[in-house]
C-alpha cells in the first residue's frame, strides 16, 4: 500500500516537474528565435503545455492525498487554454500589420500578396469617396 | 437535443425521488439508468442521440492533447538543437468550415498546437494564414489539418 501510494507521488512530481521544465524551455525559445513570429510559439505554446501539467500535476495531488477537489485549478487550465491562443494570434496579426519583417530564411509567404490586395481596395474605396 | 438532456435529467431526478436518496452518488446512477433508456428508446427520438455529440468532443479534446504533445516535443527539439535548421512559413489555408463558430474553434486549436499560429482571417472566413514553425511539404501540412482537427470539428457540429 505504501509502495503505491509513493510511485503514485512520484508521478505526480515527475508531471509537474515535466511541467516546470517545458516553461523552461520555452523561455529559452523566447531568447534564441530568431524573428517575433516564432518567438510567439514558443512563448505562447510549449508554456501551455507547461502550465497544464503544472496545474493538472497540482490538481491530482490534492485530489488524492489531500482528499480536496480544487476547481479553481481546473479553472485555471480552462481560461490559459482561452486566452493564451488569442493572445498569440492578435500579437501575431499585429506585428505583421505594422510591418515586422519575416525571417530571412522562410520559405514561403502567402500574406504580403493578399494582404496588399486589400489595403490597394480600401485605397480605391476612400480615393472614390473623398472625389 | 436539448429535449434529450432534459429527459435524461427527469429521469435522474424521477430516480432520486423514488429513492428518497438526495446523494451525488444517487444522481448519478439515476443518470446512468436515464442513459439506458434513452439508448433503448433511441428509435422514437428524430435526429441522433446527444451522446454521439459528448462522444464526439471528447475525442476532439483527446485529439488536441495528443497533438499538443506531440507538437510541443517538435517545438522543444527545434529549439534546443545547436542550429537553428527550422523553415518557417506563412502558408494560405482554405477551411470547409462554414459557420463563424466552427472556425473559431478551429483558429483556437491551430494556435494553442505548438507550430502554427494564425496571423490573419480573410474577410469571408473561407481563408486562414497560418504561420508555420518548420515545413517540410505543405501538401503534408494542409492534408494533416483537414483530416484530423477539421474532421473532428465538423464530426461535433454535424446534424
Amino acid at each position: 500500500m505504501e509502495m503505491i501510494k509513493t510511485a503514485v507521488e512520484l508521478l505526480f512530481v515527475l508531471l509537474i516537474l515535466t511541467g516546470a521544465l517545458l516553461s523552461a524551455v520555452s523561455s529559452v525559445g523566447l531568447i534564441r528565435l530568431p524573428d517575433v513570429y516564432l518567438r510567439s510559439h514558443a512563448a505562447a505554446k510549449s508554456a501551455t503545455l507547461g502550465v497544464l501539467c503544472i496545474l493538472s500535476g497540482a490538481f491530482l495531488y490534492f485530489a488524492f492525498f489531500l482528499d480536496f477537489v480544487s476547481a479553481k485549478l481546473l479553472l485555471g487550465i480552462v481560461f490559459v487554454f482561452m486566452t493564451s491562443p488569442l493572445s498569440a494570434h492578435l500579437t501575431g496579426r499585429a506585428a505583421y500589420r505594422s510591418g515586422v519583417p519575416l525571417w530571412n530564411r522562410r520559405i514561403q509567404d502567402d500574406l504580403k500578396g493578399a494582404l496588399e490586395k486589400e489595403q490597394l481596395k480600401e485605397q480605391a474605396k476612400t480615393d472614390s469617396s473623398s472625389s | 437535443m436539448a429535449f434529450q438532456i432534459l429527459l435524461n435529467l427527469m429521469i435522474a431526478f424521477l430516480w432520486m425521488f423514488l429513492n428518497n436518496d438526495w446523494t451525488a452518488s444517487g444522481f448519478i446512477v439515476g443518470y446512468a439508468l436515464g442513459v439506458a433508456v434513452l439508448i433503448v428508446m433511441r428509435r422514437f427520438f428524430g435526429g441522433r442521440l446527444y451522446l454521439g455529440k459528448v462522444w464526439a468532443i471528447l475525442k476532439l479534446a483527446g485529439l488536441l492533447l495528443r497533438e499538443l504533445v506531440v507538437s510541443s516535443y517538435v517545438v522543444v527539439k527545434a529549439v534546443l538543437r545547436p542550429n537553428l535548421n527550422i523553415r518557417p512559413a506563412i502558408l494560405m489555408y482554405h477551411t470547409e468550415l462554414k459557420s463563424d463558430w466552427e472556425v473559431a474553434v478551429l483558429i483556437t486549436m491551430l494556435c494553442l498546437t505548438p507550430g502554427s499560429v494564425v496571423l490573419e482571417v480573410s474577410k469571408d472566413n473561407r481563408t486562414l494564414y497560418i504561420h508555420a514553425m518548420d515545413i517540410t511539404d505543405v501538401e503534408q501540412f494542409d492534408a494533416n489539418i483537414r483530416n484530423t482537427f477539421e474532421r473532428a470539428i465538423l464530426e461535433v457540429t454535424r446534424s
